[in-house]
Order: C-alpha cells, then structure tokens, then sequence
C-alpha cells in the first residue's frame, strides 16, 4: 500500500482503498467551507467511506474531467476538483 | 379524486435513483395513475390506485429517487416531508415500500436502516433480482430480512409474479398493522452516515455473495461509450438520429394535426354566421389549442428517446461525457438533457430541469432554455431564408441557406453558454455546487413503463401549455381583432384593432433594427407563439393563408437588412407566452420570468441593431 494520495490526481487504471473523505486541511482546496461539508456528505452518502475499494475507470475527454469511478460495487462521476476532499491509498 | 378513497391504504415507493422504482410503480398500478404537483413545491407525485387479490384498495405513491432523507434539493426535500407527513394534507403514508437494485444493495441498504427509524413500518422489494442471478449474485433473503428485522419481497420490475408477491405481502401487513413507533429520524451526521455504511456492509458480508467483476456487460459498454473518442462519436451518433426523428418522423403526423384543426375551424366559419363569435371560435380558440397540439407529435418522440436512454442508463453517460463542456460556464452535465429537449420546445425542456438536483444550475439551465433554437422557429425561420437567401451550392454538399439555417443554431447555442457564464459570475458570484453522479448499470429498458411515462408527459405537457396558451390566444385575439374595421376601411381589419394600434405605436422603437409597422404590428399576435408570426404577417399583408405568395410579398417589399435583423430577432427574443408562463410556474415566482423576458428582449434588440446596420453599411 502507498502513501494517500488525492483521488483528483488518481490517473486511470488505479486501484486503493478510501484512506480517508473530507476534513482535509492538507489540503487546501480553495472551496467554500459550507460547500465542502456539504460535498462531505453527499460523497459519504455516495459510497465514498474510509475502506471503501476505488477504481479509476474512465476520465473525461476535456483534460481528463470528470472522472468515472468505481466505489465497490458502483459507478460514479464526479470532477476533480471534488474529488480531492477524498484521500485513497493506493495498491503498489 | 372520487374514484381515490380517502380510507384506502396508502403505500410510498421509496428507492435510489435507477433502483427500477418507476418501472416497478407502472406494473403496480398500470394506467391508473395521476400525477399532480405537490402544493408549494415544484415536485411532481405520481399516484396510482391498486386492488389486492382479497379485495383491498390501496394508493401507492411514488417519491422522488434518493440516497437519504436528509434532503437539500426540492425533490429530495419532497420524499422527506412526505413520509413524515410534512406536507399539507398529507398524511404519512401507513407503509413504506424501500425498493432496492439487488445488483447494488449497499447504498439501498443504508436508506433502508434509515427508513425504519422513521417508525412506519418498512417492506423492502428487492428488485431486478433476474439480473442478480444472471451475474451471479447470491443473496441470503431471509438472513437480509432478519438481519433488517422488515420483510423481504424478490421483485423484478417489468415481471407480474413478483409484483403479485409484493401486493399480497402489502396486503398482509395491511391486515395485521403493526403499531408504529415514534420517530427517532434526524438529519444524520457525517459519522453517522459512516456507522449506517458499516451496519449495511455487514450486512451484505453476512447475507450476501458478489463475484469479483459481477457487472462485466457494464464495464464493457463503457469502455466504448466512455471513451474520449468513442464516447463522443457515439454521443453525436445518438443525437443525430434523435434530432433526424424528432424533426422527420412527426413531420407527417404534425400534418396531419394541423389539417384537422384547420379544417375544423373552416367547418366552424361556414356554420356560423360571421361574427365574432365565430371568430373567436375558429381564430381564437381552435387556432390556439391548434397551435399547441401540433408540437404534440415532436414531444412524443422527444420523451420517447429522453425516458428510453435513461432508462438504459445512458443518460447519465451524456452527462458525463457534456460536463466539461457545459460544466466550464457553471451549467451541470445533467442540463444537457433538459437543453437538448428545448431543440423543440423550450416548455418540455424547462420541465425537464427537475433532473437536476441543485438550485443554482437548474435555474441557469431554465434561463438559457429559450435560446435553444426550438422548432416554432423554423416556420419563421424557413420562411425568410426562402425568400431572401439564395439556393446556392458549395462545393456540391453544402447549400447555402442550410448555413444560415447552421448559423442561427450555432448563434443561440453561444449565446446560451456565455448567458450562462455570465449568470454565474454575475447573479451567483462565481459560486457551484459538486457534480456527483451515480452511473447506473445499463439495463434493457421496459418498453410499456417508457410507453406509460411518454404518455404521461404529453399529457402534463398538454394540460399545462394548453391550458396557458388556450387563454393567452384568447387575448391575443381579442387584442387583433377588436375594435373591427370601420366601414369603407381599405387596409387589413388587423390595422384597426389594438394590436395595430399598439404595432404602430412601438413602429419607431423597431425602426433602428429595420422592422416596418408591418413587422411591428406581426409581433403582437406572434407573442402567442413563435410561428403564429408568419399567419399574422399573412394577415397584416392581407394575403390570407397563402404563404407561399407571402415570401413573395416580403421577398419584393423588405430589404435583405430588414430580413436579416428579423432572423437575428427571433434567435433571441421571447416570443413566446407560453415558455413564459411555464417558467413562472417551474420555478414558483414572478422573478424569473420577468428577468427572461428582460434579457431577452435587450439581447434580441442589441444584435437586430447589430445586423441591421451592418447589413446596411455593406449592402447599402
């Protein structure tokens, strides 16, 4: 397992483990305060949980966004700039 | 609501998005539904009414799709108030239907766990377990079903054995109620949603086998349509072909249609004695419900394609592939669909903004719907490129007036995304709201369920254009036929009534842009719709029905700038009372209609002014 990385900077093909979502103050994402506890929850309700399994299906045509994920046994979109709030461990 | 007894057992069907909820609701109660808007709110319910084999009537009801009850857009709202019975006289329901995607159980099995802390009793249908199997997904029912502590009914939407099951099981726990416990409902938070998402996948590892890559048809399609290449040539496959029906197969019916109303308001003049009576009868109201139900046969075919992609599950795939194009000006991806319908008519297209589940982005997409090039246009359209656009060919495929056609198109489309971009920037300073979007898994859709959701759509479109449109015509007959013409009057009798009085008036406003008092005049009795204006040109003419002598008349009498500024007037101006109206009632105030017609106006007049001199300057 690597270390976590942003899933908004995950390319196509990766693999990991949700490592953790939201509340990510390593990460300064330049997004309102209401808006990312608001994409917190949306992204909870999603599938995006701590453990949850990821997989980096497709990227969009446009610079790569949005990007189709795979949260264990579903598919979602979502940009990458939303993505960033969720951190993912990678398998090496 | 006679034939809906009030002491009828009333049932809510409550899922996530793409769990088959309206499918399995069409085979529940068939053609007998109702759809009405909650009070208040812009939300749509749909009822339906049901009779158990033991004789039992019961209501179900259909709630918007969604991953919890916490609710922050209107429709997610809308299933939170209903099942706590928030909503005026609406009562909570005495059961709660939680429908489930066996194929996709976590995410439904976490609103489950929610539902029942509502403290109404809670059924679970497992649905499209067919596609379970066939991927080979084993799931314990009973062990679910203890381990939810609610009953569990294998349904597979489109098939009546298991709907049968599902009805007996409903009509069973109708007949021995279980008493309802307090609510202990909340908005949950973050950490709770994390406890319900570990409570729902020890669950699933309890009772419930997945094999590794179980949805490998999926996976497969979107490896196609997905794809940044592939994706987009097959998007613009699928639209071409939709627009080639829209506008080819409903042609003959639109016709048709068309023939009738006329035919009928000639029948109702020869029948008549002259007067107004018989004018209000055959100009105004025949003419307007006419108006209206000639777009009939495009919206069919339109909701046709619409409900079948989605119910596919290719709709959220367009989204997709559309987000960083329309998502760049603050719109969503899922404004593609509703801007798409506006191609024909802006009315289903703002209607079909309630796919979109922010605010923010369904109002822009509301904003800018009336400047997709809808097809009212194309008479008006079709009528002056005819007459002052030559049949020249390039290059032996492209026609030049096919171009200017292109052009308009193009024109409206670029002027909806910078409307859009400005709409962000300026009314929501800067602000957008998360693109998170499940992509269901593709299914084969049910063609009675998309049979039953067309209908349902033409009818609501009817019902409420119709009813709008019926008294707008009224008026604006009225405003063009009274007073009469004098005696001994020489000009057209339209010249002496309001409208006319009112054309004339507005004549040195329009100068500037090139419209004559003709035009002018034209404008009013076209505010019904679009292409009422080519009829009302023919009768401020005095040419009657003739319009082909009218392109003649206009060809011979206007200036190619008057033409031109004409075509750029009708890209932008909101010549429509009716999307007016739909937009007042979409979004519940009089502000955004007001502000559309505002914009628009000023935009139309700006680049009439534009082309007008332009033209002017360069042709002379």
């Amino acid at each position: 397992m690597g270390s976590p990385i942003p899933l908004g900077s995950a390319r196509k093909g990766l693999r990991g483990i949700v490592a953790s979502v939201g509340d990510n103050s390593r990460q300064p994402l330049g997004l309102a305060t209401d808006f990312t506890d608001e994409l917190e929850r949306r992204l909870l309700e999603i599938g995006f949980v701590e453990g949850a399994r990821i997989e980096v299906l497709h990227e969009g045509f446009i610079g790569g966004d949005p990007i189709a994920i795979r949260v264990d046994d579903m598919s979602v979109a979502l940009r990458r700039s939303e993505a960033n709030v969720v951190m993912v461990r990678p398998f090496i | 609501m006679s034939k809906w007894p009030t002491d009828a057992f009333r049932f809510v069907l409550v899922g996530n998005p793409n769990c088959g909820k309206t499918t399995l609701f069409n085979t529940l109660t068939g053609k007998k539904q109702k759809v009405a808007n909650y009070p208040g709110v812009t939300v749509e319910s749909k009822r339906g009414r049901l009779i158990s084999s033991s004789g039992r009537k019961m209501v179900a009801i259909d709630l918007p799709g969604t991953y919890s009850l916490r609710g922050r857009s209107p429709d997610e709202a809308v299933t939170r108030k209903a099942i706590l019975g928030e909503l005026d006289g609406e009562p909570s329901p005495d059961l709660i239907i939680c429908v489930v995607d066996a194929t996709n159980l976590r995410l439904s099995l976490r609103l489950a766990l929610e539902l029942k802390s509502t403290g109404i009793p809670v059924a679970m249908a497992l649905n499209m377990t067919d596609i379970a199997a066939a991927q080979g997904i084993e799931i314990d029912v009973e062990g679910l079903s203890r381990g939810l502590d609610m009953p569990i009914v294998a349904t597979v939407a489109v098939d009546h054995d298991g709907v049968v099951a599902l009805v007996d099981t409903i009509d069973q726990m109708a007949q021995t109620p279980i008493a309802r416990q307090t609510t202990i409902w909340h908005e949950q938070t973050a950490d709770e949603v994390r406890t319900a998402h570990q409570m729902a996948s020890a669950l699933i590892r309890n009772h419930v086998k997945i094999p590794e890559h179980a949805d490998r048809w999926t996976r497969r399609i979107d490896s196609v349509l997905l794809h940044p290449f592939w994706g987009i040539v097959v998007l613009l496959g699928v639209l071409f072909f939709i627009f080639q029906a829209v506008f080819s197969w409903s042609t003959p019916s639109m016709n048709l249609i068309k023939l009738g109303f006329d035919t009928l308001g000639e029948t109702i003049k020869m029948t008549l004695p002259d007067g107004m009576l018989s004018s209000l009868l055959a100009d105004g109201i025949v003419a307007g419900v006419g108006s209206v139900i000639v777009f009939l046969p495009q919206i069919l075919v339109l909701f046709f394609f619409i409900i079948l992609l989605e119910d596919f599950g290719y709709m959220a795939r367009a989204a997709f592939l559309m987000d960083r194009i329309i998502g760049g000006v603050g719109l969503h991806g899922r404004s593609f669909i509703p801007l798409l319908s506006s191609f024909a008519c802006a009315i289903p297209g703002i209607m079909a903004t309630r796919v979109i589940d922010n605010r923010r982005q369904r109002l822009a997409t509301i904003m800018i719907a009336p400047l997709m090039t809808c097809s009212a246009r194309i008479p008006v359209y079709t009528l002056i490129i005819g007459a002052f656009v030559p049949n020249h060919q390039f290059g032996g495929f492209i026609n030049l007036q096919g171009l200017v056609m292109f052009g308009l198109y193009a024109t409206g489309i670029v002027a909806a995304f910078v409307v859009a971009w400005a709409f962000r920037i300026f009314v929501w300073n800067g602000k957008s709201e998360p693109f998170i979007m499940e992509l269901p898994s593709y299914k084969r859709p049910s063609l009675r369920s998309v049979a039953i959701n067309v209908l349902q759509r033409a009818f609501v479109f009817l019902k409420r254009a119709g009813t709008t449109i019926l008294s707008m015509m009224i008026l604006i007959w009225f405003l063009s036929t009274v007073p009469g013409a004098p005696d001994g009057a020489t000009g057209p009798a339209i010249n002496y009534s309001f409208a006319g009085l009112i054309g004339h008036a507005l004549q040195p406003l329009f100068a500037p842009i090139g419209f004559n008092w003709q035009i002018a005049v034209a404008l009013i009795p076209g505010m019904a719709a679009r292409e009422v204006a080519v009829g009302a040109l023919a009768t401020v003419y005095a040419l009657g029905e003739d319009h082909g002598a009218l392109g003649a008349t206009i060809g011979a009498q206007w200036s190619l700038g008057t033409a031109l500024s004409l075509l750029a007037w009708y890209v932008f101006a909101p010549q429509c009372a009716s999307t007016l109206s739909v937009v007042r009632r979409e979004t519940n105030s009089w502000r955004w209609p007001v502000s559309m017609f505002a914009y628009l106006i000023v935009l139309a007049y700006l680049a009439s002014l534009v082309v007008y001199n332009t033209t002017v300057a360069l042709v002379g």
